[in-house]
C-alpha cells in the first residue's frame, strides 16, 4: 500500500524519527562498545570476560537482579492493590512515598541503607545476634535492588487496577468462586502482562545500578562484587578494552533476557487481554 | 425461590439509598423494579444479591434468613449491567466459570461440564460463538452469555441490573422478548431492575415501583398502569397531562380556568395535581368561557390510525412558563375538528386523577 492511500498519514515520519532518534541516543552509543571491543583479539577478551572474578560479578549482579525483580513483583502489586483499591489515613503519602527511590540520587540511598543495616545500624545490630548480615555483603546488594526498583512495578501496575472493575469480582464470587479462586483466576491474569512489564523495568534498573549498590556491598572480590563495579574498576587501570569487554557481554545478556520477558509479555497480553 | 425483604435500609454517607423497605416477591415471577436513576433499585437488587450489606432489616430467601449470608453462598445469579464478563476467557469458558470452581467434592466432571455449557449455550442460542472472546460478541450477543453464565450454577433466583439498558433499541426489544420466553420455560424467580418503563411494562409478572428509596406501588403491569396509587407512579409511568391548580368545588381551578372533577373527599383551595392520560384528554374547540384549560395548538403529529396534537398553555398566570401538553386523536376525530395551528382550544378530560400537590402544598 503506497502512503498516497492512507487515511491516516504520518507513518512514514513518525517511522523515521523513531529510526534516527533512537539511533543517535541508544544506538551509537552502544556500538561505540563494541567497536571498541573489537580491537582486542579472541584470547585477549575471552581472558577478561571469563576470568572467574569477573564470572562471579555476573552471578551476583543477574541473579540478584532477578531476584529483586521478584520480590518487587510480588511486593509492588501489594502496595499498588492497596493504593487503588482501599482508602486509608496518609494514602497520598504512601503514594507519593513511591515514587522517591526514581527520584533520590542513587548515591544518597545507598549510604542511608548501609547506615542501616551495617553492624551497628538501627536494623544491623537487630540483626546480627541473629547472624544474619545484610551490609558489607551479597544481601546488601539484594536490598539496595529491591530498593531502587520498587516504583517501576507498582507504576506499571497501578492503572491497569485502576482500570479493573470491581464487577469482575463481584460476578466471580456470585458464581461461588472463593476469594482465593477469584484473585488466581479472574484478577492475576488481567494483570499479568503489566506485572511482567513492571518487572522487566525492575530488572533492567537492577542489572545497570552502580551507585547504591557499591556502597552497601561492601565489594569483596568474589564475593559481593558487581559487575558495573568491575567495569569502573578496568576504567581506573586506564583498561579501555577491558571495560568495554565487560560491558558488552553485559548488553548482550540483558539484551537477550529483556527480549525474552517482552516475548513473554506480548504472548500473555495477546491471551489474557483481548482488549474490548 | 420466595424473596422477602424485611424493612431493609441502606445509607450511603448522607445520602438515604433505601429507606425501610419491605416486600414479598413470591416464588417463579418476574418482577421489574422500575424507578428513576438514584430511586435505590440497583442497591435493594445489590442487596438481594449480597453484594451490598443492608444498614438495617433482613433478607429472607425461600423463608431462610439470608442477611449473613455471602454471595457465594446464596444461590442467586447475577447478570451485570455491563456484563463483567471475563476477559481473558473464551465464551465457553466463562460459562463454565461458576462449574470450575466448586468445591472438589461437588465439581461435576470434566464431560457433564462441556455437556452442561453446550446445553446453555444452545439455550441462548449462542452455541456457534463458544471459541470466541468477550470482545468479539456484540452487545446483545455478551448479555446472553452473561445470562447463560449466571444460569450455569442452576441458581435459585435471577437477578438483572438493566439487563438491556447498554443496548441500542431494536436488539433490546428482541431481548426484552427473549427474556420473557426464557422465563416461561425455565420458571425461575426473576428480579430485574430497570428505569424504563415501557421495558418493565411488557416483560414483567409485576412491577415495585420505586421513588427516592421507598416503594410507591406494587402490582401487575396493568394495575400500575390504569390505577396509578400516588401521583408519583402517575407521572413516571406512560405519557401523562399535568394540571396543577386548587380545589374548587366540583372544579379544579387551574389558573383562570376550571377543570371538573368527581372526588368528594378534598378540602376547599387544597392545592392538586389532576393527572389526565393523552388518549383520555379531548380538544374542545368551541367550549365556553372557563370550561376546561385554554390552550394553543403547537403541532399536530399524524401517523397511522392516532395521531398527536401537541399543545402549549402559556397564560400569564403561570408565569409565563410554558406547559406542553399532549392529546391522543383518532384520525376521523382529528378530521372532524379540523385543527390549526396556533388555534386557541380548551382541554377536558373524560377521566382525570387528582391527588395532593406535595410540590406546591
Amino acid at each position: 500500500m503506497s502512503s498516497a492511500n492512507r487515511v491516516l498519514p504520518g507513518f512514514g515520519l513518525s517511522l523515521g524519527f523513531t529510526l534516527a532518534y533512537l539511533s543517535l541516543i541508544v544506538l551509537i552509543p552502544l556500538s561505540a562498545v563494541f567497536f571498541k571491543t573489537a580491537t582486542m583479539d579472541f584470547d585477549r577478551f575471552w581472558s577478561v570476560v571469563a576470568s572467574d572474578r569477573v564470572v562471579a560479578t555476573y552471578k551476583l549482579s543477574f541473579g540478584m537482579s532477578l531476584l529483586a525483580a521478584t520480590i518487587n513483583v510480588i511486593f509492588g502489586l501489594m502496595l499498588a492493590w492497596a493504593i487503588v483499591r482501599y482508602s486509608f489515613p496518609g494514602k497520598k503519602i504512601v503514594d507519593a512515598l513511591v515514587d522517591l527511590p526514581f527520584a533520590l540520587p542513587t548515591a544518597v540511598a545507598g549510604i542511608s541503607l548501609t547506615a542501616l543495616y551495617a553492624p551497628n545500624g538501627w536494623l544491623g545490630q537487630l540483626l546480627e545476634p541473629l547472624g544474619i548480615k545484610i551490609a558489607f555483603g551479597p544481601w546488601g546488594v539484594l536490598v539496595a535492588l529491591v530498593f531502587i526498583g520498587l516504583p517501576f512495578v507498582v507504576r506499571t501496575v497501578q492503572p491497569i487496577i485502576e482500570d479493573f472493575d470491581v464487577g469482575f469480582e463481584e460476578a466471580a464470587a456470585s458464581l461461588g468462586a472463593t476469594r482465593w479462586q477469584t484473585v488466581r483466576r479472574v484478577v492475576f491474569p488481567a494483570l499479568l502482562p503489566a506485572l511482567l512489564t513492571g518487572f522487566a523495568l525492575a530488572f533492567a534498573r537492577a542489572v545497570g545500578e552502580y551507585g547504591s549498590v557499591i556502597f552497601i556491598a561492601g565489594n569483596i572480590p568474589y564475593v559481593s562484587e558487581i559487575t558495573p563495579l568491575m567495569i569502573i574498576t578496568r576504567l581506573e587501570e586506564f583498561d579501555y578494552e577491558g571495560a568495554t569487554a565487560i560491558a558488552s557481554v553485559m548488553l548482550i545478556v540483558s539484551f537477550i533476557l529483556l527480549l525474552i520477558i517482552n516475548l513473554l509479555q506480548g504472548w500473555t497480553a495477546r491471551s489474557t487481554r483481548r482488549s474490548v | 425461590m420466595s424473596i422477602d425483604i424485611d424493612h431493609i435500609t441502606k445509607s450511603f454517607g448522607t445520602f438515604r439509598a433505601l429507606d425501610d423497605v419491605s416486600l414479598n416477591l413470591p416464588r417463579g415471577e418476574l418482577v421489574a423494579l422500575l424507578g428513576p436513576s438514584g430511586c435505590g433499585k440497583t442497591t435493594l437488587l445489590r442487596i438481594i444479591a449480597g453484594l451490598e450489606i443492608a444498614d438495617s432489616g433482613r433478607i429472607l430467601l425461600d423463608g431462610q434468613d439470608a442477611t449473613e449470608k455471602h454471595v457465594r453462598e446464596r444461590q442467586v445469579g447475577f447478570v451485570f449491567q455491563h456484563y463483567a464478563l471475563f476477559r481473558h476467557m473464551s465464551v465457553f469458558e466463562n460459562v463454565a466459570f461458576g462449574l470450575r470452581v466448586k468445591p472438589r467434592k461437588e465439581r461435576p466432571a470434566e464431560a457433564d461440564i462441556r455437556r452442561r455449557v453446550n446445553e446453555l449455550l444452545d439455550l441462548v442460542q449462542l452455541g456457534w460463538l463458544k471459541d470466541r472472546f468477550p470482545s468479539q460478541l456484540s452487545g446483545g450477543q455478551r448479555q446472553r452469555i452473561a445470562l447463560a453464565r449466571a444460569l450455569a450454577v442452576e441458581p435459585q433466583v435471577l437477578l438483572l441490573d438493566e439487563p438491556f439498558g447498554a443496548l441500542d433499541a431494536k436488539v433490546r426489544k428482541e431481548l426484552r422478548r427473549w427474556l420473557r420466553r426464557l422465563h416461561d420455560e425455565l420458571h425461575i424467580s426473576s428480579i430485574f431492575v430497570t428505569h424504563d418503563q415501557e421495558e418493565a411494562l411488557e416483560v414483567a409478572d409485576r412491577i415495585v415501583l420505586m421513588h427516592k428509596g421507598r416503594i410507591e406501588q406494587i402490582g401487575s403491569p396493568q394495575q400500575i398502569y390504569e390505577e396509578p396509587a400516588t401521583s408519583f407512579a402517575y407521572s413516571f409511568i406512560g405519557n401523562v397531562n399535568a394540571f396543577r391548580g386548587k380545589v374548587e368545588g366540583s372544579f379544579v381551578r387551574v389558573g383562570s380556568d376550571l377543570l371538573a372533577h368527581a372526588r368528594t373527599d378534598l378540602a376547599e383551595g387544597e392545592p392538586v395535581v389532576a393527572y389526565a392520560r393523552p388518549h383520555d384528554t379531548e380538544i374542545v374547540p368551541d367550549a365556553p368561557e372557563a370550561s376546561g384549560v385554554a390552550a394553543r395548538v403547537n403541532r399536530v403529529l399524524s401517523n397511522g390510525g392516532i395521531s398527536r396534537v401537541e399543545l402549549i398553555a402559556n397564560g400569564p398566570e403561570r408565569g409565563g412558563a410554558k406547559d406542553y401538553f399532549e392529546v391522543e386523536v383518532g384520525s376521523d376525530d382529528l378530521a372532524r375538528l379540523g385543527l390549526a395551528n396556533g388555534q386557541r382550544v380548551r382541554l377536558r378530560s373524560r377521566r382525570l386523577s387528582l391527588f395532593r400537590d406535595q410540590a406546591s402544598g
